[in-house]
């Protein structure tokens, strides 16, 4: 490690670092634009300008950037020298030129890196008397706003999303002072991951327009620390409110979880809680089958009269609620009567995923996904099953361009330079998957197989692991083998257990090569694993043969997920749910659970990470959290922390959750974390047309969370920290303020000890491939980012990107099937769209999982029948066109 | 042995040098016997000893530059390009190379790439040099069908593939690694150095850039030898030069010329002096991105070390020259505006600092000028004007004029300002400056 001098001080330089991180890691302020923790220099906005000087002569030094400069030992520096502070100041004039200084009426505003930039450099008084650059705004669809005007030309943003993200429909056009960064015509982003735009812009360029919808001033929101419930991954987000509204989700940094960056539908999904499909309060259903709206305690003594009454009392658990809401319902039922709401198949899967867990072999955490230099992705649609998944992978690609920097001595920060060195060069990425996929721009080898060949192909692998007999599959064999540290990755979106197997029986083949290998496999909802620890013994269909005839229904749309038959002896109905769905139109009883944003809970992600999810803000009326709903209904209520300690009395080795968030005891110096801001201006005007007597704010007794402004905030943990915030930082960038290095860990402590012992060796499945799939009949289900989960669907930003039904199969299949392209097929009386893509492995037939074809669980190929003269909508034309280019 | 070996094919009214001619006086000679007969080492010796240095204006010592390529790794292409983007305004010498004497050129690029162990080469040139475009490429069909270009060059296992490639045209691609950016595809920006073309250029490969004058120096080097070449030059720097000049002087025009000429030789010898009625104020010596020298410069010899020890560079070695009937003001504003046009946007510096510096030159100009307009003008300069300040050397070298100008024209512009008007306008056709 260099030691450099700053101003006179001796620093010790982190290796291969460049100077600007090495100052920011020191806390010495430097202000910057187009430097990005998570992609590197390229020295475009001079803003982190300092002066180096040549040796201990030097007195006059020279500017440079320090975001392009190497530290080695001896190098002496002055950020305060008068030459670099005017300078920076500079810099910030000429950027401001044609700004249009709105900050006032700018969504950015109080969050603005811009601001904080400005104000750090102390550039105050203008002498610029010209005319200001004007762009016309574009439309770039329904999540993310366009502000041209206030451009600083950056190029954070086409660098993210281009290079990072992989996307190709917004670029630089133009050149000069008026380079302009947009689409070449207006219309939807198409990436998956833009909504980051929005944080990575360092002004209101690129806005939430789901949040400017509805806007507030960003020091005016409550903001607790949540973990996204729209796929496996467990991301960390903060969610905000105001005016009991969810307002806006934004990146919670968790150095080995998401990093920077968050999904469309993590960012955009949780529309959902302020959804009119809320169920708003208890409703029992009177005899002619419509619900009366009753106040709680009717509603849980009506409950208690249907549990005592029963003739075989079941509880069915949910992958998609909380440890703390199973274990509460599990109190409720007792064990045996408990199932975690899966299906005979998901079990299955699951349990296959658990095996993996507890196995010695290596699940990386999803950030680790990225040092993998050689990957295999079996089976899964990861950018639309487990998204942020395949922006990690898509930066492992590029372990080979970083091989070649290092040979070339060029710095792995550099980043244009190691781009321009490294072209299209890039590390193996096999795919099997039926249909053509997000990834395949940046694999190496895309397989189109149907699921049992997929099998078949994940066998042959496996076996030429060990031979060298010269296949299309020792190829791919060897790409493993050869890799530093190999990846194998699958998930649950095909719905085969199978698949699962073959892929674990390929990770231990190559982890017999080596022991660097990983394996990733993505589950299917929040919770899954989860709920698979609690019960994943028994299936929603092994506890319903029992013949129980009253069910307490916990956050689980049993009706769609389970076959009809199955349900047949549940006379009695009580549901636990947020949101109104077809199995809350079934209840005896609906009670109204708490959203994610309304109640506290512990989730474990695909790679066995145990996470707590905050309350936002106190729900309306009756409302509340489903643990609370179900231990009322066993006596009395018990906190999230009881149930927690709880379940670890039971579980030894869930004991670990317990400890990743402090409880509600905790404090800091006599204080709660405050979820409002310091700043926070608005809450005495929140009801001062009622009354101008502020109301007293809501105690929160289950968390050590306040609903104020008052409050200690900085000092607090990784887990209850509700806002990212350092004096003079006052946008997204502060949390270098908490990093002991730029985009490493929180400096704050968490309990890091695993859920799984990660020790028992594992044997290879036996694998039966024929009982599973029926070749020529095979029907796949696709997921999609909007559209396939339940809750974001429900954001009405989302529902606009739900694609119209299609079936899309290849041309061979489609002439067998009398189908022709753009035509219309019939299934179960749903009219759809056919799509002939030769890019869909042969004998597969493919429809989305999407609200509008849940009739569809469980059809053959041979259903689908043309219809003639069929005209399709034209919303069902778009969405169908668009769906063919493998977008949105 | 010629003295101007550079334009000695080029006579009047013969029009452009064909293959038969050129070969005829002795062209493809150097190929011939160089190609296979030689080692590439050897060859890259004897260009280090001639001293010959860039002609594209940084005047960067070529063999040195050579000498930075890796030794050959067998795993891909490595590239030779003739930077013929001639954009820098007043010059017009390369034009002229290309037009009138194209094998000379492919010549030299085929040289090049032998002892750089290059196999592909482009030439990337601005489309307005609509004529020079078409005569290379028949040239080069002429000199693969004669069997020194493409495959097995003149029968040995050197193979070497040339093509031409027109610019769409932006000022910033006749820097190096805007070039190598444009070429690919991509936005015509510079790259940040290091890492040098010579380790990661075109597509991440070893890449040689040249000017076009630079190339067509390398065959008479290795024909006559380094010695030859040095003992060109009148004084330190070997070699000759394509001089010009261009404003109100009696004949404008191009010249080769031994480096070291004096410049009051170029001005008032091959130029015939000032127009009548006009009196020199001072030139710009290498193009529009050089500071502005006076008349008490005439007699510097015209040498890099001498023009930079005056204040200037030599840079394409093409003057422009200011008389005293036009308004320096208005030219400087004049080529403010080209560079703040031809701005790649990337850095800040430059995207924001030149249209500002523009707008307040453009205000002095039509008599709006205030006190404070100096002062911003100064401040702007020294803010855009150091190397190291911007991403590339386009910024620094468009404050030359200003700060030259500022320096030796102080009076016009404050004439501007106090009298609210431009005190050259009643000549409005000298107003507009010199393009």
């Amino acid at each position: 490690m260099p030691n450099i001098i700053v101003d006179g001080q001796t620093i010790e330089a982190k290796d291969g670092a460049n100077l600007l991180e090495v100052l920011l890691n020191e806390g010495i302020n430097v202000p910057y634009f187009c430097w990005h923790p998570a992609m590197g220099s390229i020295g475009a906005c001079r803003q982190c300008a300092v002066v180096g000087y040549a040796n201990e002569d030097d007195t006059r030094g020279r500017i440079m950037m320090s975001c392009m400069t190497p530290v080695s030992e001896g190098a002496r520096f002055s950020v305060n020298a008068d030459n670099a502070e005017s300078f920076r100041e500079s810099v910030v004039e000429n950027l401001m030129l044609n700004h249009p200084h709105d900050c006032p009426v700018c969504e950015e505003g109080g969050e603005c890196h811009l601001q904080d930039m400005t104000v750090m450099v102390g550039h105050r008084d203008r002498q610029y008397e010209g005319l200001k650059t004007t762009y016309r705004n574009q439309y770039l669809g329904p999540f993310i706003g366009h502000e041209m005007n206030r451009c600083i030309t950056c190029y954070r943003c086409v660098r993210y999303y281009k290079d990072y993200a992989g996307g190709d429909d917004l670029s630089a056009f133009g050149s000069r002072d008026r380079v302009f960064f947009g689409r070449a015509e207006s219309g939807v982003l198409e990436n998956e991951f833009a909504g980051n735009l929005i944080e990575v812009c360092p002004t209101g360029v690129f806005t939430d327009k789901t949040f400017s919808k509805h806007y507030t001033r960003k020091w005016d929101l409550q903001t607790a620390p949540t973990v996204c419930q729209s796929c496996s991954l467990g991301c960390n987000t903060y969610t905000s409110e105001r005016y009991g509204e969810v307002r806006r989700v934004h990146n919670r940094y968790n150095h080995e979880v998401n990093g920077y960056f968050l999904c469309d539908r993590g960012r955009f999904g949780a529309g959902h809680v302020n959804s009119a499909n809320r169920i708003p309060q208890a409703g029992i259903r009177n005899s002619d089958g419509r619900y009366d709206p009753v106040d709680l305690e009717t509603a849980l003594s009506a409950v208690s009269d249907l549990m005592s009454s029963s003739d075989g009392l079941i509880g069915i658990g949910s992958p998609r609620a909380s440890l703390e809401a199973n274990e509460a319902l599990i109190q409720l039922v007792g064990e045996e009567n408990y199932c975690n709401g899966m299906t005979d198949n998901e079990c299955e899967m699951h349990q296959v995923i658990l095996d993996v867990l507890a196995s010695d072999l290596i699940t990386p955490a999803m950030a680790e996904v990225e040092d993998y230099d050689a990957i295999i992705i079996v089976g899964e649609d990861i950018t639309n099953h487990a998204p942020r998944l395949a922006l990690s992978i898509r930066q492992s690609i590029r372990q080979r361009a970083g091989e070649l920097a290092e040979s070339s001595g060029i710095a792995l920060w550099h980043d244009a330079a190691v781009r321009e060195l490294a072209q299209a060069e890039k590390s193996p990425l096999t795919l099997l998957t039926p249909m053509a996929d997000r990834l395949d721009d940046v694999a190496t080898h895309s397989i189109r197989l149907a699921p049992n060949e997929i099998i078949n192909k994940t066998i042959e692998i496996t076996n030429a692991v060990n031979d060298a007999t010269p296949s299309s599959a020792r190829e791919i064999a060897q790409t493993l083998i050869e890799a530093k540290k190999p990846l194998i990755v699958s998930g649950t979106s095909l719905n085969s257990p199978n698949i699962l197997k073959a892929t674990t029986n390929l990770a231990i083949a190559v982890a017999q090569h080596n022991p660097e290998t990983g394996i990733f496999l993505c589950a299917h909802e929040s919770n899954s694993v989860g709920a698979s620890l609690l019960g994943s013994d028994r299936s929603g269909e092994a506890l319903l043969a029992t013949k129980p005839n009253t069910a307490i229904v916990l956050e689980n749309d049993i009706y769609s997920r389970f076959a009809e038959g199955a349900l047949e002896s549940i006379d009695h109905l009580v549901v636990l749910t947020p949101l109104d769905d077809s199995t809350a139109s079934q209840a005896d009883v609906v009670l109204p659970a708490g959203s994610f944003a309304e109640a506290e809970g512990t989730f474990i992600n695909s790679e066995g990470r145990s996470q707590r999810s905050m309350v936002v803000f106190k729900p309306k009326g009756d409302i509340a959290p489903s643990y609370q709903l179900l231990t009322r209904l066993a006596g009395h209520a018990k906190q999230a922390s009881t149930l927690r300690s709880e379940l670890a009395a039971r579980h030894e080795a869930l004991q670990p959750i317990t400890s990743i968030a402090p409880n509600e005891q905790f404090r800091i110096a006599g204080s709660k974390v405050a979820r409002m801001t310091h700043r926070s201006s608005g809450r005495t005007a929140m009801s001062a047309d009622i009354s101008v007597r502020e109301k007293r704010q809501p105690e929160d007794q289950e968390s050590a969370l306040a609903f104020t402004m008052e409050g200690n905030q900085q000092q607090a943990p990784a887990a209850l920290r509700t806002y990212s915030w350092s004096p003079g930082w006052n946008s997204n960038q502060s949390i270098h303020k908490f990093q002991d290095e730029v985009g490493g860990p929180d400096r704050s402590a968490v309990d890091k000890r695993p859920l799984f012992e990660q020790t028992r060796r594992l044997t290879p499945y036996d694998i039966s491939v024929e009982s599973e799939f029926d070749p020529g009949q095979i029907v796949i289900l696709q997921q999609h980012i909007f559209g396939s989960d339940p809750s974001s669907n429900e954001a009405e930003e989302i529902a606009s990107l739900i694609p119209q039904p299609y079936v899309r199969m290849n041309s061979t299949t489609a002439s067998s099937l009398a189908l022709t392209h753009r035509g219309g097929a019939k299934c179960r009386d749903i009219e759809m769209m056919v799509l002939v893509d030769d890019d869909v492995a042969e004998g597969c037939l493919i429809y989305p999982s999407i609200p509008a074809t849940t009739a569809l669980a469980g059809v053959a190929s041979t259903d689908f029948t043309a219809i003639e003269g069929w005209i399709a909508p034209s919303e069902a034309v778009k969405a169908s066109l668009i769906t063919t280019d493998g977008a949105r | 042995m010629s003295d101007r070996p550079l334009t000695k094919n080029i006579v009047d009214h013969e029009g452009p040098t064909g293959i038969a001619r050129y070969e005829a006086r002795g062209g493809y000679s150097a190929v011939r016997d160089t190609i296979g007969k030689l080692d590439p080492n050897a060859v890259l010796d004897i260009i280090k000893d001639s001293n010959l240095r860039g002609r594209g204006g940084a005047g960067f010592p070529t063999g040195m530059k050579w000498s930075f390529v890796p030794k050959p790794d067998g795993k891909g292409h490595r590239y030779l390009v003739a930077n013929a983007d001639e954009m820098e305004p007043g010059t017009f010498k390369d034009r002229l190379l290309m037009e009138l004497d194209p094998h000379q050129l492919i010549e030299g690029m085929i040289l090049s790439a032998y002892t750089l162990s290059a196999d592909v080469g482009y030439i990337f040139i601005r489309g307005e040099y609509h004529v020079a475009i078409s005569r290379l490429n028949e040239a080069i069909a002429q000199a693969e069908k004669a069997g020194y270009l493409g495959d097995q060059v003149s029968g040995s296992k050197f193979s070497f593939k040339l093509h031409v490639h027109v610019s769409a045209g932006r000022y910033i691609c006749g820097e190096e690694t805007a070039l190598l950016n444009s070429l690919e595809g991509k936005r015509a920006t510079p790259r940040t150095k290091p890492p040098f073309p010579q380790v990661s250029g075109l597509w991440g490969r070893p890449t040689i850039v040249n000017n076009v004058e630079t190339l067509c120096n390398i065959t008479h080097i290795i024909t006559y030898g380094a010695e030859w070449f040095r003992q060109l030059g009148r004084g330190s720097d070997g070699g000759t030069k394509l001089f010009g000049a261009s404003g109100r002087v009696k004949h404008p025009g191009c010249w080769e010329l031994p480096m070291g000429t004096p410049i009051r030789e170029i001005l008032e010898g091959c130029a015939g002096g000032m127009a009548d009625g006009y009196e020199l104020k001072g030139f710009l010596p290498g193009g529009a991105s050089t500071d502005f020298l006076i008349a008490e410069h005439l007699d510097i010899p015209m040498e890099y070390e001498t023009i930079m020890q005056a204040g200037s560079r030599m840079g394409t070695g093409t003057m422009i020259i200011l008389d005293d009937r036009a308004c320096p003001v208005g030219m400087i504003a004049n080529l403010e505006k080209f560079f703040a046009r031809e701005s790649c946007g990337f850095c800040t510096p430059c995207r924001e600092g030149l249209p500002w510096v523009q707008q307040v030159l453009d205000k002095i100009e039509v008599g709006n000028g205030s006190d404070s307009d100096l002062g911003i003008l100064e401040k702007q300069a020294s803010f855009i004007g150091a190397i190291g300040n911007t991403h590339c050397a386009h910024a620094p070298g468009a404050m030359e004029p200003l700060t030259s100008g500022l320096k030796y024209f102080r009076d016009d512009f404050i004439n501007h300002i106090t009298s609210k008007s431009c005190p050259y306008s009643t000549n409005q056709s000298a107003k507009r400056g010199v393009s």
